[in-house]
């Protein structure tokens, strides 16, 4: 009986020891959904996400434009509620030919006193074009900064790869700048002295 | 052996009193009154809170709370009917039923038992306590969904801790119950003869231990992105709010199934007693039941076809949604093959467990329509879905809960409940959750959105007559209080076996059940016993 008592206790503790760890394990696997996702968007390009960097031109761009081809490109502008500036494009939107290079700019104002840094996080909709939308200069590769009142345009060069999937007929580029809390304190710094 | 079982004994008599026997009881009958209990009290404290909702929505115009605590009501009614209301009450009636039915004397791990439930106060006072802070309580909807939910006040933190705690006490009660069953059956309850309900509580606490964690490491991220600078879901610091989405969905939809299984197998008891046969494909069940369960892990991008996703990800979603209503099918199609030609009778279990058979089913089709990827852009985020999940979920999860009080309130208290108010409860109920989630359907379909305090006018009738609804329901279910009240205290003595048409090792033991049953276990083989079990399944 006494036997059979501790045998039973054994069994049970195993259960609960492997079903603990399991459970620890779920919460590993919650984490490990993070570079999964990120791998997985990079790789398919659902997420609308672009390269973090400028594409190689002489790599990627075809030696001849797709002239028969016309995709409309829409640009649109974001700005977080922290950040003091006015941010739009130049142009709302733009006809183009997959396989050929174009330059347009977005505008920014920063109209509050203070020099700010900012951060635009770039994004391609619909996300399969993400794959085909190449940027080879933009201001979202590197942090910006205006000081009070100051404005600039900001040049971006892209071209659309002509393996874009031929029912896309339109594709948007869409920024949101954020304020960079850190870089924008440094700034502030450096001025006051 | 025979020392054993006199200090065993022994044990048993020096029981503490009052307040301290109920603080460190580690019997699994006590346990089970506890969680039903602290259930049936947040079923109130929900259902007030929906009441304030359905008052705000009884014209339109902003009349009567302000919006920021109109979105408080609206996440925290959520998150007090599942995590608070729902999930403790099938808790509840695992502790109470799932050793009586397997013939085991308590649960694996008692002490173990004690905590999980325990915990659960603490986890309660901590989120409603959020109600009173300087911030309020979260507005951001029970999913709490970033960016908004981040915005909030830090109320969040506490928020985040009470769902750590009741994930918690949720997996030490699944692993409690697994163990239970796993290991504590008594000799011939193979595993193929173990009761419906015993079966769905099993499959539920895997799914449980599968994907409270991932909750737990969702909102442990929300956690560190508004406190300690993490950036999962910031994009500005390289992050993406649709992952938050991902994570939560991939348990928040198993996470509906483990509010519904444990209802499946309640229906599964009830029908066969009030049908007199036996349970029509019960192999069958069991196995719709576990692929239900596998289904539940790889249909959750159906809550975000919105968000934009590619057409392939897209039609995978809506196909794998809707294979899901096969198994659901099979079950519903077993219920009603159970009760062909049986010698029925309709007392108050059988009446909730028949509503929960029609109007669940309502729910399934609702959801079919929303599974459907074009259709679900103009109904996502509207009243239809509110409407569908509440068929589910109330005339669902609940109308099961409510089945199963009245079928075995009598072996708990010893008492037979009042039938006829048991019957007006169930009229009651049955007629006004219809008038009350009904009209959502049309008012969905018409375009008004979810977790708005106000509206346009021309949805003024559907509103009215949904509030309307939502009070006659809500008062309803005071009767109810009574009516379990009134039981407990005292009533016509009922039988062991208390309905005819009853089967199950839990019959064989007498009303109201002792405090220990089957210290020596039952032989489900033994010939008086065959009748009462084998012989049913
Ligand atoms: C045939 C079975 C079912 C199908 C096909 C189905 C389908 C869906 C779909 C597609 C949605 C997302 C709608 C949207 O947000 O646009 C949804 C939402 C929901 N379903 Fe179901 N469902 C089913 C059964 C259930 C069951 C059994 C439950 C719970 C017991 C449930 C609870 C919910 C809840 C709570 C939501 C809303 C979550 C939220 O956004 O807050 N569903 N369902
Ligand atoms: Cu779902």
């Amino acid at each position: 009986m006494s036997d059979s008592r501790a045998s039973t206790l054994n069994s049970k503790l195993r259960y609960v020891g492997q079903l603990a760890l399991f459970a620890v394990a779920m919460f590993g696997f919650g984490y490990l959904l993070v570079p999964l996702y990120d791998k997985f968007c990079e790789v398919t390009g659902i997420g609308g996400r672009t390269a973090e960097g400028p594409v190689a031109e002489a790599e990627y761009l075809p030696t001849e434009p797709d002239m028969s081809r016309e995709v409309t490109v829409h640009f649109d502008a974001n700005v977080n509620s922290s950040l003091p500036w006015h941010f739009e494009p130049v142009e709302k939107t733009m006809a183009v030919h997959p396989g050929k290079m174009y330059e347009t700019a977005y505008i920014a104002t920063n109209y509050s006193d203070q020099p700010v840094v900012a951060q635009a996080v770039p994004s391609v909709a619909p996300g399969l074009a993400s794959l085909h939308f190449n940027k080879t200069e933009c201001f979202c590769f590197t942090e910006q900064l205006l000081g009070p009142g100051e404005s600039r345009e900001m040049p971006v060069r892209f071209f659309v790869h002509p393996d874009l999937d031929d029912g896309t007929n339109f594709v948007t580029l869409s920024y949101i700048v954020y304020k960079n809390d850190d870089a924008t304190a440094r700034e502030t710094v450096a001025m006051g002295q | 052996m025979t020392d054993a079982t006199a200090a065993q004994h022994d044990a048993h008599e020096h029981h503490p009193k009052g307040l301290a026997r109920w603080l460190f009881t580690t019997n699994h009958k006590e346990i089970g009154t506890l969680y039903l209990i602290f259930s049936l009290v947040m079923f109130l404290v929900g259902g007030a809170m929906a009441l304030v909702i359905r008052a705000e929505l009884f014209a339109p115009g902003l009349h009567l709370v302000n919006p920021e605590f109109f979105n408080q009501m609206t996440t925290m009614h959520a998150l007090v009917m599942i995590f608070g209301a729902v999930m403790p009450a099938f808790v509840g009636l695992a502790n109470w039923m799932v050793p009586l039915m397997i013939g085991a004397p308590d649960m694996a791990l008692p002490r173990m038992n004690n905590w999980s439930f325990w915990i659960m106060p603490f986890a309660f006072t901590l989120l409603l306590a959020t109600l009173f802070m300087p911030s309020g309580a979260p507005a951001s909807g029970w999913t709490l969904y970033p960016p908004l939910s981040l915005q909030g006040g830090n109320s969040l933190a506490f928020v985040i801790l009470a769902i750590h705690l009741m994930g918690i006490s949720s997996i030490m009660g699944a692993i409690n119950i697994i163990a239970t069953i796993l290991n504590m059956r008594a000799p011939g309850m193979t595993l193929l003869r173990m009761p419906m309900f015993v079966w769905t509580w099993l499959i539920t606490a895997f799914l449980l231990i599968a994907v409270m964690p991932v909750l737990a490491g969702a909102v442990t991220m929300l956690l560190t992105d508004r406190f300690f600078g993490t950036s999962f879901f910031n994009a500005a610091g390289g992050g993406d709010p649709v992952l938050y989405q991902h994570i939560f969905w991939f348990f928040g939809h198993p996470e509906v199934y483990i509010m519904i299984l444990p209802a499946f197998g309640i229906v599964s008891e009830i029908i066969p007693t009030f049908s007199r046969k036996k349970l029509f494909g019960y192999t069958s069940m069991v196995y719709a039941t576990a692929s239900i369960a596998f289904l539940s892990f790889i249909v959750w991008a159906h809550h975000m076809f919105t968000v934009g996703m590619p057409l392939g990800a897209a039609l995978f979603f809506m196909y794998a949604t809707m294979v899901i209503a096969v198994p659901t099918g099979i079950k519903i199609f077993n219920w009603v093959s159970t009760m062909w030609r049986g010698s029925m009778t309709f007392e108050t279990p059988m009446l909730f467990a028949l509503g929960f058979v029609v109007l669940f089913t309502i729910g399934g089709l609702s959801g079919v329509m929303l599974a459907i990827v074009p259709a679900d852009f103009q109904y996502h985020d509207t009243y239809f879905v509110v409407a569908h999940f509440h068929y589910v979920l109330v005339t669902g999860a609940v109308f099961a809960i409510m089945a199963s009080v009245y079928y075995w309130l009598p072996k708990w208290t010893g008492h037979m409940y009042n039938e006829t108010l048991g019957k007006i409860h169930f009229w009651w109920s049955t007629f006004w959750v219809n008038v009350l989630f009904f009209p959502q359907h049309y008012l969905g379909l018409a375009g008004m959105p979810r977790r708005i305090p106000d509206y346009a006018i021309q949805f003024t009738e559907f509103n009215v007559i949904s509030s309307i609804g939502g009070f006659a329901f809500g008062i309803g279910q005071l009767l109810f209080v009574y009516i379990v009240w009134q039981c407990a205290r005292g009533g016509q003595k009922a039988t062991a076996n208390v309905w005819e048409g009853a089967r199950g090792l839990e019959w064989t033991v007498p009303s109201p059940a002792p405090l220990h049953t089957f210290d020596n276990p039952p032989n489900v083989d033994d010939p008086d016993l065959v009748a009462h079990t084998g012989g049913t399944r």
